[in-house]
């Protein structure tokens, strides 16, 4: 569904992207796994098309998306941390996004408005909200579209114990109906309870990219924490 | 496209500074022409705070819009829109703000003391003048990264354009003075759009004649209707060449 094929970007010395080349499918959620500044981040913002490639191809349902934008029509982002004018209101928040780009579309998926009852604070403006309540809005939008593919960058980060339970859950179901969700996290239990497969970005090249069972066969632990910190010793050696 | 201006234009429309532009432009406006007691009078001062005022908060302010709107613009670029639409949204935004707070700010005023062509070549000037700044701060903008450096950047521009510039030209003229450089100062004029506007405003007032032989030259071109529609064409230019610009750059940049 998704596929990139020597997908290069430098910025300046640094090669943040080196000849990255996968492929996902719907139905799989992929954990985007590696430190800080390995590329995640880049890579996802290739997809977006908010960094453009230097080299290599991206294609979406097997057609060429780089140069192009109305492919993001499939795309669900939650960004990592979300600023919204400080003048407008929630509500005008959601206005704006569902005008546009829900042309022509009736049915939102207002499951999470519901749950983080985003009408209780509608009326405020974004500046005063605290970044907790940002990042609820920022997944509210992201899934609103019931988009294809869901692209969520640390989620989890900034939301209370509950709210991150709702996210999770909806992560959950969105996969159950067969979405493409790519995450990126640094608390491994989360990415263990939500995704079927990892990817491990280092320096910019793909170290690996496996399901998480296979992973956790391999190395013969239980845990996905484990399982890497096992595999990330091998590696050092 | 006009979804998100009208989103971008709200927004900014809210904010303190714009308003606060608003009523700085008001009170100068009628303070000067109440003080002065003459409307001619009153004009030529306004006429210089406008020109060194109009262009620095709006390269500024603009400047300053578009660097914390940078995860906005982030988030709207990752919807599906063209980017060349938002950079274009954000500028028709801007400058629709800033035309409108110079409107009320300059034009009430002007309408009440001094309702003639002087008042009213003022007032476009003045609204020519902003949207041109709003035009190259996005420039700017788009071609640095680090918000303090943009905003540096900006100022120097600014700087350059109300200050060194005349400064240059002046050290010219003296440098040159034994050659003819009447028509060279039209070309001078032209490429510094608070130059062209200061000169578009003198001419429309009495007192050009105080401008030498280089301000009847002037008055010989730029009274004419032919005058008028080059010194259009320029100011025109000195917003979209510089939006074109920044569009190119915007398209193939990295958030």
């Amino acid at each position: 569904m998704l596929q990139s094929s020597s997908l290069s970007k430098s910025f300046g010395k640094l090669k943040a992207l080196d000849q990255v080349s996968v492929t996902m499918q719907a139905g799989q959620a992929v954990s985007l796994i590696g430190p800080n500044g390995s590329g995640k981040t880049t890579f996802i913002k290739c997809l977006l098309g908010l960094v453009i490639p230097d080299a290599g191809v991206l294609t979406l349902h097997n057609k060429a998306i780089l140069g192009t934008w109305n492919y993001r029509r499939h795309i669900g982002y939650m960004p990592q941390i979300g600023r919204y004018p400080d003048h407008m209101r929630v509500g005008q928040v959601f206005d704006m996004i569902r005008e546009i780009r829900g042309a022509g579309q009736h049915d939102f998926d207002d499951d999470l408005i519901k749950a983080y009852e985003v009408d209780k604070f509608a009326h405020k403006a974004m500046r005063t909200l605290s970044g907790g309540t940002r990042q609820k809005v920022s997944a509210c939008l992201a899934f609103l579209f019931d988009p294809e593919v869901l692209i969520l960058d640390e989620p989890t980060a900034g939301l209370d114990p509950l709210a991150s339970e709702i996210l999770k859950e909806k992560v959950l179901a969105e996969k159950g109906k067969g979405k493409l969700i790519l995450v990126t996290s640094h608390i491994l239990s989360d990415l263990e309870e939500l995704t079927t497969d990892v990817l491990y970005i280092m320096d910019g090249k793909v170290q690996f990219y496996q399901p998480i069972a296979q992973l956790k066969s391999r190395t013969g632990e239980e845990k996905l924490n484990r399982a890497l910190a096992s595999i990330m010793r091998q590696e050092a050696h | 496209m006009f979804r998100i201006v009208k989103y971008v234009l709200y927004d900014i429309l809210q904010n303190r500074m714009v308003i606060g532009y608003t009523l700085f432009l008001l009170a100068v406006s009628f303070g000067l022409f109440n003080l002065s007691g003459e409307a001619t009078k009153g004009m030529v001062s306004l006429l210089n705070i406008i020109l060194i005022v109009t262009p620095l908060v709006s390269i500024i302010f603009s400047t300053i819009h578009f660097y914390n709107a940078t995860e906005f613009i982030e988030l709207l670029a990752a919807q599906p829109i063209r980017r060349s639409v938002l950079i274009w949204s954000e500028f028709l935004g801007l400058a629709g703000a800033l035309t409108l707070a110079v409107s009320i700010g300059i034009g009430i005023p002007v309408i009440l003391f001094a309702p003639n062509a002087t008042g009213i070549t003022l007032m476009l000037v003045a609204v020519a003048l902003s949207v041109s700044f709003v035009a190259i701060a996005l420039l700017a903008s788009v071609l640095t990264r680090d918000k303090a450096r943009g905003i540096g950047v900006a100022l120097l521009l600014w700087f350059y354009f109300a200050l060194l510039y005349d400064a240059l030209v002046l050290f010219l003229m003296f440098s040159f003075a034994d050659y003819p450089l009447e028509k060279a100062m039209l070309a001078f004029i032209a490429l510094n759009p608070i130059d062209l506007g200061r000169v578009l405003v003198l001419l429309q007032m009495d007192i050009s004649a105080l401008m030498g032989y280089t301000g009847a030259l002037f008055r010989e071109f730029l009274g004419t209707g032919w005058g008028i529609a080059f010194a259009a064409l320029v100011l025109s230019a000195w917003a979209l060449i510089p939006i074109l610009l920044a569009v190119r750059v915007f398209r193939k940049k990295d958030l």
